[in-house]
């Protein structure tokens, strides 16, 4: 080994390099300053502004003759909102985001308590991945392919002829709102895409939280003599409800602000992002297309603000 | 796990049943892309044909398409790169006023719906009286990318030890040469998985983008146009088919990378 | 003579809380010394400041008699062993000892031959190609050792150094340690909450309380002559005796320490003190007794032959007035 005879002080590096180096050991907080800057900025400047902008474009109106940006201030734009034409909008996505939230929450939680307590191994790489590649998989594609298998001529209609139950499918068509001419035209086709769409998003949150239940505690309550279903009820869904919530909060704020769904499968009747799309678009009324859009961001404030209060995020 | 080691017969029946309404619809792509039949969605294929794999390649304006769809998930996704890294390493790096702030913050592109995202640029670009171009796309893009490098690196930063970076210090190695041989080494493949994820997400992007981009047309924008006027419905089939295998490659790749110990890959989307 | 590390006045204080608070010490070259102390008592800030990753708040630092304040730790010749070792995940052991070479330019044959041969000194000759997650917490231990030494620095910094062995290698590592240092002749400078650990392998002993060092000295000093309450009692078992104890036997106000080994137990006839015995066990060649003397609680160990006092018999209590310490300080 060479005994290397320097002192206990090694010389100052030269440059630029070793300068700074030096500059951000002597105060570490120059170089988080430095490292958070073009994120804030970038954040600042290009997100929240364009939400500020937003809120502002709200504030605008369209003048009627003209068709320009009136850039001042009124409170006009948000009256057009309780028009009963555009308020039906809104009531009618949001009566939409809870039904698809409400059936993500029940056929989730199977699969998400299957893959939680029970699959483990190569079934717990099945889940993982049945819940992944859906997931991750092109959203238009699988808007696609429910066109594909809601269409008349399509797969579902195929089912039903084979098993000689289309006269079921012709009554449930013929029921009033959710039927229509076929699946793919009526609420129900809409109501599908959307549960196929977002169900990952509420099995994820729910299989974490499950995962965090421990099992002993479980075997505590049957030990004291609850029945299963008691112990589900009194032990299991407490326990797992953080997660269902912090999955309906996703299915129900996608939900609210999604265009394309409905627009491919649905009926012609609008929800809020149609509204908002064809206002900013053809309509060329972008103020109201912002005081539209800022309607899914006040529903999810009181959403939060409800969560909250029943206490949803305690357990987390 | 507990004296109960089987699942009741109606869970499973219910999971498994949950299983096959996530996959199916994605199976179904697969067999459409070789149908013979090309006015309707008749089911079941008449007959298997490669055909239109040919006819899809030959197709300019898929492959205009295609080239600008990489080309803004590209810029997007080094943008996403370099600003999520910084973030991350900020984050991690120190206790400071603010830090859940910024977490939200990078978060809340993604966790509002995309016409939010879109909407609020679009409001922007108006008032500012930007035209839109290839940069108001990449600039949406890039936006909501960061959440998924930022998620992946700050993941793995937590798991590298703080005295990493002192031991390495305390060797000889200054700043620079710690980042470069200790701290690059370390969160590389958190950072490939994030990159892959984010070029995924910006690939498949269709929502924020409807708002930003002019007449440029990347590949979900003519996706969309054909979904809501055909003009020839086996290419969309194709074209499906190929978008579900390139999407869903990277997540399984991303997954492949952090396996050990991160948190789920893809959770972040 | 100068000193290998010498703080003088040196504070750091985390906002409200002050981690080092105005501590001097000399340490000399060569020497293998200890900073003792509890959790929290600055110790470990201490290390880290002589080390660099703590910039002092006040006062001066020299390192062989160069003034290091303001000087990054990649420019102090100061190299750690970490607690929990921090061996670089992403390089195989070899790479990992060689990394201060790597950095200091020194070819690629000749750095693995050096690092083969502090790999050696540290008995791990042979274990080069392995990842530091498939070593054993002594292996990897020995790693952090070796890349520590590797280019012989002038100070060598142990934090915890046996915190994480088990008590069998926890014992074959303090002598290995302890040689190693002879023969590299390099100051090591160890930081431990374990008062066995420290006064068996140090030169020299500083102890450490709430950010202040109380005493400094060989370690029979420290174990003998305690120069306070808090040092008697972190450092050894040894008996604290209030002043009003100490007062009818010496005639000075002032809190002692007294040795359970300079306790010798005596019939209770006759004797000068006595006392009541209140508990008793066995430890093989010894007895430790619990005593309550004239208000007092005492232990002493005597031997186990001749000795069979019981719990609640009389005994006589001697001890020769030389064996109480008086301490100088208050607390």
């Amino acid at each position: 080994m060479i005994v290397l005879d320097t002192g206990a002080i090694l010389p100052r590096r030269g440059g630029i390099f070793g300068a700074l180096s030096d500059a951000f050991w002597r105060h570490p907080k120059l170089l988080v300053f430095l490292m958070l800057t073009p994120p804030v900025l970038w954040f600042g400047i290009i997100y929240l502004g364009s939400l500020l902008a937003l809120l502002l474009q709200s504030f605008y109106s369209l003048d009627e003759f003209s068709g320009l940006v009136v850039p001042e201030f009124t409170l006009s734009t948000y009256a057009q909102l309780f028009r009963p034409s555009n308020f039906d909008i809104i009531v009618r996505t949001v009566l939409m985001a809870a039904a698809v939230t409400l059936a993500s929450g029940i056929v989730a939680f199977p699969i998400a308590y299957m893959a939680a307590r029970y699959a483990k191994g190569k079934w717990k790489a099945l889940f993982y991945l049945g819940v992944m590649l859906p997931l991750w998989s092109s959203y238009l594609v699988k808007v696609y392919a429910w066109k594909l298998i809601l269409a008349k001529e399509g797969i579902l209609n195929w089912v039903f002829e084979s098993l000689r139950l289309t006269p079921l499918l012709d009554a449930f068509l013929s029921i009033p709102v959710i039927g229509g001419n076929s699946l793919s035209v009526s609420y129900t086709g809409t109501f599908l895409v959307f549960l196929y769409i977002w169900l990952p998003y509420m099995i994820l949150p729910t299989q974490a939280a499950l995962e965090r239940v421990p099992v002993n505690l479980i075997d505590a309550s049957g030990d004291l003599g609850a029945t299963p279903f008691q112990t589900f009820w009194h032990v299991i869904f407490p326990l797992a409800l953080p997660g269902l919530v912090a999955g309906s909060i996703f299915t129900f704020s996608l939900t609210l602000g999604d265009y394309i769904i409905p627009n491919i499968v649905g009926s012609s009747r609008q929800i809020i992002g149609q509204a908002v799309y064809a206002q900013q678009g053809s309509a060329g009324n972008i103020p109201l297309a912002a005081a539209f859009t800022v309607v899914p961001i006040v529903i999810m404030g009181l959403y939060l603000w409800m969560a909250k209060r029943l206490g949803a995020f305690d357990a987390l | 796990m507990s004296s109960e080691t089987r699942a009741p017969w109606p869970l499973k029946l219910a999971s498994a049943a949950g299983l096959a309404f996530l996959l199916v619809p994605l199976l179904i792509i697969f067999v459409y892309a070789f149908t013979t039949e090309e006015r309707s969605f008749v089911w079941p294929p008449p007959g298997l044909t490669l055909k239109w794999f040919a006819v899809a390649w030959g197709r300019t304006d898929l492959w205009s398409a295609l080239t600008l769809s990489v080309q803004v998930a590209s810029i997007s996704t080094l943008i996403a790169l370099i600003l999520g890294t910084l973030c991350a390493a900020a984050v991690s790096q120190t206790q400071f006023f603010g830090r859940e702030t910024i977490s939200l913050l990078v978060i809340l592109p993604i966790a509002l719906p995309g016409i939010i995202t879109g909407m609020a640029l679009r409001s922007a670009f108006s008032i500012a009286d930007i035209p839109f171009s290839f940069w108001t796309i990449v600039l949406g893009h890039a936006t909501f990318c960061v959440v998924v490098v930022y998620n992946n690196a700050v993941a793995r930063f937590r798991r590298t030890s703080g005295s990493l970076i002192e031991a390495s210090m305390d060797l000889g190695a200054d700043g620079f040469q710690t980042f470069r041989h200790v701290i690059l080494p370390n969160i590389g493949t958190a950072l490939l998985a994030g990159g892959m994820l984010a070029f995924a997400l910006s690939f498949d992007e269709v929502i924020v983008t409807t708002f930003t981009a002019g007449q440029q047309q990347t590949l979900p924008l003519w996706m969309l146009e054909e979904l809501i006027r055909p003009r020839q419905r086996p290419v969309t089939n194709v074209v499906a088919m190929v978008v579900v295998l390139v999407t869903t490659l990277p997540m399984l790749l991303a997954f492949y990378l952090t396996r050990d110990g991160d948190q789920i890959a893809g959770s972040g989307k | 003579m100068t000193s290998a590390v010498s703080l003088q006045q040196v504070s750091r204080h985390f906002g409200p809380i002050r981690a080092m608070d105005a501590v001097d010490l000399e340490i000399a070259p060569g020497e293998f010394f200890a900073m003792l102390g509890p959790s929290g008592s600055g110790k470990t800030t201490c290390l880290r400041v002589i080390a660099g990753f703590e910039q002092p708040t006040a006062g001066h630092i020299e390192i062989f008699g160069e003034t290091a304040e303001g000087v990054p730790p990649y420019r102090r010749n100061v190299n750690t062993v970490f607690q929990d070792y921090a061996l670089f995940p992403h390089l195989n052991v070899l790479d990992n000892v060689a990394y201060s070479l790597m950095l200091r330019k020194v070819d690629k044959a000749e750095r693995h031959r050096q690092a083969e041969d502090a790999l050696a000194m540290v008995k791990l000759s042979g274990y080069g190609a392995r990842r530091p997650g498939q070593l054993s917490g002594g292996q990897r231990q020995r790693v952090a050792l070796a890349r520590a030494i590797v280019n012989r620095p002038k100070v060598l910094l142990l934090d915890e150094p046996l915190g994480a062995l088990d008590l069998k290698l926890r014992e074959s590592m303090q002598e290995e340690l302890k040689s190693l240092q002879r023969s590299l002749g390099i100051t090591f400078i160890f930081v431990t909450h374990d008062q066995g650990e420290a006064l068996s392998m140090a030169d020299r002993v500083a102890v450490f309380s709430d950010g202040k060092v109380m005493q400094v000295g060989t370690p029979e000093e420290i174990y003998n002559r305690p120069n306070s309450r808090f040092v008697a009692d972190f450092v050894g078992s040894s008996n604290l005796l209030p002043p009003d104890f100490t007062a009818t036997i010496t005639g000075q106000r002032a809190w002692a320490s007294l040795r359970p080994e300079a306790i010798h137990i005596t019939p209770s006839d006759g004797a000068a003190m006595q006392g009541r015995v209140t508990a008793r066990s066995f430890m093989g060649s010894t007895v430790r007794l619990g005593l309550y003397v004239n208000g007092a609680s005492l232990h002493a160990v005597v031997p186990a032959s001749g000795n069979s006092a019981n719990v609640d018999d009389m005994v006589g209590v001697l001890f020769a007035p030389e064996a109480l310490h008086l301490m100088e300080r208050e607390t």
